[in-house]
C-alpha cells in the first residue's frame, strides 16, 4: 500500500459537488457533520477545494451546464481519488432521467468507485457507504 | 480599482444554483450581476409526461427543503381545477407536515447563517435541534426529507394517534431551544455588529422586485399567503404574521426565528382539532381530471410557491407551470448587496435563503488587465469569519476600556 493510500484511509477529505441535485442530498451530507452523526470523529472532513480532496462525492443527475465543470474537477483532482456517486440521481439520474437537460449519469463521464443509492440516502447509509469504500483500499 | 468577482456557479447545499458577479471597488461592492439556471432539470416538461398522481413525487424534488410546499401548491392547483373539498383530517395533516417543514427549514437557515459569520457553534446547535424534528417527520410521513404525503384529494398517510404526544413533546423542546437561539441573536453584540444595517432591502424595493416570504416581511412588506389566501385548515388556526422594519440581515434572521414560534402555535392548534376528526378519512376519491385549468399557491418557508396546471381531460397535464419564491428573492440581491463589503456579500446573498455555500468557488477578474485569480468559497467564508473575529476583539477591547 502506498503512503498516499495509507494516509487517505485514516482521514479521507471529501469534496462535494452538486451537479444539479435537488439539494436534499447535499443537506443530508452536511447533516453527517453535525452533532448527531459527527463524521469528523473519523477524520472525514468536507473541504472547500478539489485540490485537497481524497474523495469526490457527486450528487445530482449531470445537467448540461454542469458537465464541463464536472469533467474539469475530475481532471484537477489529485490522484488517487475515490469517486462516489451519491443518491438515486448520482447513480442513475433518478427521477430526472428523461429530462432534456440531463446528460448523466455520472459514470458515463468519469469512473465511479462506489454508489450510495437512496433519495436522499440517510446519514447512516452515507457513513456505511464511505466506510465500505475505505475498506476496499 | 474596479474589479469583478465571479461567485458561483453552483450552490451545493441550497436551492437554486446561482452565478453572481460582484463588481468591487476596493472592498466595497458597487454592483452585482446574476446568472441563474445551472441545475435546470426541465421539471415542467417532465411533469407533462407524468400522470396526475405521479407528479407530487416529481415536484417534491424541485427543491429538497421545500419538499412539502411544492406538492402542496400542486395538489391545490389540481383541486382548484376539480373543484373538490378535501376531508378535514387530511387538511390538518397537510398543515402539520408543512409547518414541521417550515421549522426545519428555518432552523437550517439559522445554522448556516451562523456558520457564515463564524459562529460554528450556532451551526452545530441549530442542526442538532433539527434532528429530532426530522425524526418526527420520519415517523409521521415515512421519510426524513421527501415526504410523499400530499396527494390530489388528500394525503397518503394518516397521522397515527400515538404520534401526537411525541410531536407535542418535540414542540416543547423546539420551543425552548428556539427561544434560546432567538435570545442569542437578539442579545449578541457581535451578531448585531455583523448584521444590523447590512444588506438593507427597503419596502419599496421589496415591492418592485416582488420579494416574497421572510425576505419581504423583514423589509416591512406585509405579505403572507397563509393569511392572505388561506388554504385548507389555515383559516381554522390563529397565528401572527411577523413583520420587521428595516429589511437588513438582522431582521431577516429575527423574522425567521419568530416565525418558528408561530409554526409551533399552528401545529399545536391542528393537533388539538385533529382529535375531533374521523381517523382514516384522508382522501376524496377522484376518477378523472376534466379539461380546464387551475392554480394553487402555498406560503413556503421562503415565500409564495405558485403552481398552474391545464388539463385536456387526459391523464397527464397539458401544461404545468411552477414559480418558486427564491427566483424573486435572489434578484433582490441587486439592491441589497451593492454598498456593502465583500466580506458581507456572502452573508447577504445567504440571507434571502438560497444560501451560499461550501464548495463554491470565486474568481477575481481584474477589469484592467482582464486577469483572473480564483478564490474559493472557503476564502469567502474565511473573509466573513475574520471580520467577525475583528469585531469580537474590538468589542472586548472597548468593554475593558482599552
Ligand atoms: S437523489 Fe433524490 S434527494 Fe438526491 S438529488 Fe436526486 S432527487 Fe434529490
Amino acid at each position: 500500500m502506498s503512503l498516499a493510500l495509507k494516509a487517505l484511509k485514516k482521514s479521507p477529505w471529501v469534496f462535494h459537488v452538486n451537479t444539479g441535485a435537488c439539494n436534499n442530498c447535499d443537506i443530508e451530507i452536511l447533516d453527517c457533520l453535525t452533532p448527531r452523526f459527527d463524521v469528523e470523529r473519523f477524520g472525514i472532513v468536507l473541504v472547500g477545494s478539489i485540490r485537497h480532496a481524497d474523495v469526490l462525492l457527486i450528487s445530482g443527475p449531470v445537467t448540461k451546464n454542469c458537465l464541463p465543470r464536472l469533467k474539469r474537477l475530475y481532471e484537477q483532482a489529485p490522484k488517487p481519488i475515490k469517486v462516489i456517486a451519491f443518491g438515486a440521481c448520482g447513480c442513475k439520474c433518478g427521477i430526472f432521467r428523461d429530462g432534456y437537460n440531463t446528460v448523466g449519469p455520472v459514470d458515463k463521464y468519469i469512473p465511479v468507485d462506489a454508489y450510495i443509492p437512496g433519495c436522499p440516502p440517510k446519514p447512516e447509509t452515507i457513513i456505511a457507504g464511505v466506510v465500505k469504500v475505505l475498506g476496499t483500499l | 480599482m474596479v474589479k469583478k468577482i465571479p461567485i458561483g456557479p453552483y450552490h451545493p447545499i441550497l436551492e437554486e444554483p446561482e452565478f453572481f458577479e460582484l463588481i468591487v471597488d476596493g472592498e466595497r461592492v458597487v454592483d452585482i450581476e446574476m446568472t441563474i439556471g445551472w441545475s435546470h432539470r426541465g421539471i415542467e416538461l417532465l411533469s407533462e409526461h407524468k400522470t396526475w398522481d405521479q407528479i407530487p413525487f416529481l415536484v417534491e424534488r424541485v427543491c429538497g427543503i421545500c419538499s412539502a410546499s411544492h406538492p402542496y401548491a400542486y395538489v391545490k392547483a389540481v383541486e382548484d381545477l376539480l373543484g373538490i373539498e378535501v376531508p378535514l383530517r387530511a387538511q390538518f395533516i397537510r398543515v402539520i407536515v408543512a409547518e414541521l417543514e417550515r421549522l426545519h427549514s428555518h432552523l437550517l437557515w439559522t445554522g448556516l447563517a451562523g456558520h457564515f459569520i463564524g459562529y460554528n457553534t450556532v451551526f452545530m446547535w441549530a442542526w442538532r435541534y433539527r434532528e429530532p424534528l426530522l425524526d418526527v417527520i420520519e415517523a409521521v410521513t415515512g421519510n426524513r426529507n421527501h415526504y410523499a404525503t400530499y396527494r390530489v384529494g388528500g394525503v397518503r398517510r394518516d397521522l397515527p394517534a400515538e404520534e401526537i404526544p411525541n410531536i407535542l413533546k418535540l414542540l416543547e423542546v423546539i420551543e425552548s431551544k428556539n427561544s434560546m437561539l432567538t435570545k442569542a441573536i437578539l442579545d449578541d453584540p457581535v451578531i448585531h455588529a455583523r448584521t444590523k444595517g447590512v444588506g438593507v432591502l427597503p419596502r419599496n424595493k421589496c415591492r418592485e422586485y416582488g420579494a416574497l416570504g421572510p425576505t419581504a416581511r423583514a423589509g416591512h412588506y406585509d405579505i403572507d399567503g397563509r393569511r392572505d389566501h388561506p388554504i385548507d385548515a389555515y383559516d381554522k388556526v390563529n397565528f401572527n404574521v411577523i413583520v420587521c422594519e428595516t429589511g437588513d440581515v438582522f431582521d431577516k434572521a429575527v423574522v425567521r426565528q419568530l416565525e418558528n414560534f408561530e409554526s409551533i402555535k399552528i401545529i399545536r392548534q391542528c393537533l388539538e382539532q385533529i382529535k375531533d376528526t374521523e381517523p382514516g378519512d384522508i382522501w376524496t376519491e377522484i376518477h378523472e381530471v376534466p379539461p380546464g385549468e387551475g392554480h394553487g399557491m402555498y406560503e413556503a418557508p421562503r415565500g409564495e410557491v405558485f403552481h398552474y396546471v391545464r388539463s385536456d381531460g387526459g391523464n397527464t397535464p397539458l401544461r404545468h407551470k411552477i414559480r418558486a419564491p427564491s427566483f424573486n428573492n435572489i434578484l433582490t440581491n441587486e439592491v441589497s448587496v451593492p454598498g456593502n463589503t465583500v466580506a458581507d456579500a456572502g452573508l447577504i446573498t445567504a440571507a434571502v435563503d438560497p444560501c451560499y455555500s461550501c464548495t463554491e468557488r470565486v474568481g477575481v477578474v481584474d477589469s484592467q488587465s482582464g486577469s483572473r485569480s480564483i478564490l474559493t468559497e472557503a476564502d469567502l467564508i474565511r473573509l466573513s469569519q475574520e471580520k467577525t473575529e475583528r469585531i469580537r476583539k474590538r468589542l472586548a477591547r472597548s468593554r475593558l476600556g482599552v
